[in-house]
């Protein structure tokens, strides 16, 4: 059993959008896309978070192809067990808010 | 009229900030910074508001200048620990750091670097205060304003912590 880990918001989305291999600036464009433009990460937090993630081996970054000299990155079998703890938890908590303020619907449409 | 202009103007390191508003304050006037030394900076007449300017300390890394010009900023040079970016308004606003987490941590390197500098400045000042030097006074002088330095960090770092406690 993974022991508890609770992400930050930003390694959340920069885990989700290294399911498939994706450079910085990619990273970047991605979470902002993904989050309706609500999270935006910015460059030195996200450079000091993909060097975290690799050293806990949840990323890893890819060989440099000829063509491009851009550094990617990828999600690792250990970053995906984070993630989808990660999931879970999330949706405990969705699901515990939800019992107590009464169901999507009540406070959808208040 | 000259499209680029010279200013010698100091900042103390925990003014950072101020420094960096100023630098805006200047591009917004139509003067974007394009180069810097020490206490000097070198900016060139562009449209208003055309670059937003970002500073923050950081150790030699030339991973991290080609990863921030892969992401459209400008590298501008670099005094001692501080390194100076450029980035075009029209591509979007620019940031060096969107948690509490980053700013904590840069918040905390500045505060290291400071309070090294600090004893350093004590150390000699103690030595040269039992010898025949009569400029011991100096270095115990820089001492204390690294000192208080220190202190001024910290008083940064509680309050993002503080707000740490409760949301990222």
């Amino acid at each position: 059993m993974q022991e508890n880990i609770v992400l930050t918001e930003a390694t959340y989305y920069i885990l989700l959008s290294l399911y498939n291999p994706q450079h910085g600036y990619g990273i970047m464009q991605a979470v902002e896309a993904m989050s309706g433009g609500r999270v935006r990460l910015a460059a030195g937090t996200l450079y000091g978070a993909l060097n975290a993630m690799v050293e806990k081996h949840w990323i890893v970054q890819l060989p440099v192809t000829d063509g491009s000299r851009k550094k990617n990155y990828q999600l690792t079998d250990k970053g995906l067990q984070v993630l989808t703890g990660e999931l879970n938890r999330l949706r405990e908590l969705v699901k515990n808010g939800e019992t107590v303020l009464g169901g999507p619907q009540k406070w959808l449409t208040e | 009229m000259a499209d680029r202009m010279t200013v010698r103007k100091w900042f103390w390191v925990w003014d950072f900030e101020k420094e960096e508003r100023w630098l805006n304050e200047m591009a917004m006037q139509g003067w974007a910074l394009v180069g810097v030394g020490f206490c000097t900076y070198h900016f060139e007449k562009t449209e208003p508001g055309a670059y937003t300017i970002r500073l923050e300390m950081h150790d030699q890394d030339e991973g991290y200048l080609a990863f921030m010009r892969e992401t459209g900023a400008e590298y501008l040079g670099r005094v001692v620990k501080w390194i100076y970016f450029r980035k075009r308004s029209e591509l979007g606003q620019f940031d060096l750091f969107s948690d509490l987490d980053s700013r904590i941590n840069h918040l905390k390197n500045i505060r290291r670097m400071v309070g090294l500098v600090g004893i350093l400045n004590l150390g000699i000042g103690l030595m040269n205060s039992f010898n025949a030097s009569h400029f011991g006074w100096v270095n115990l002088l820089c001492c204390a304003l690294l000192m208080y330095g220190c202190g001024v960090f910290k008083g940064k770092i509680d309050y993002l912590e503080n707000e740490r406690a409760l949301r990222e």
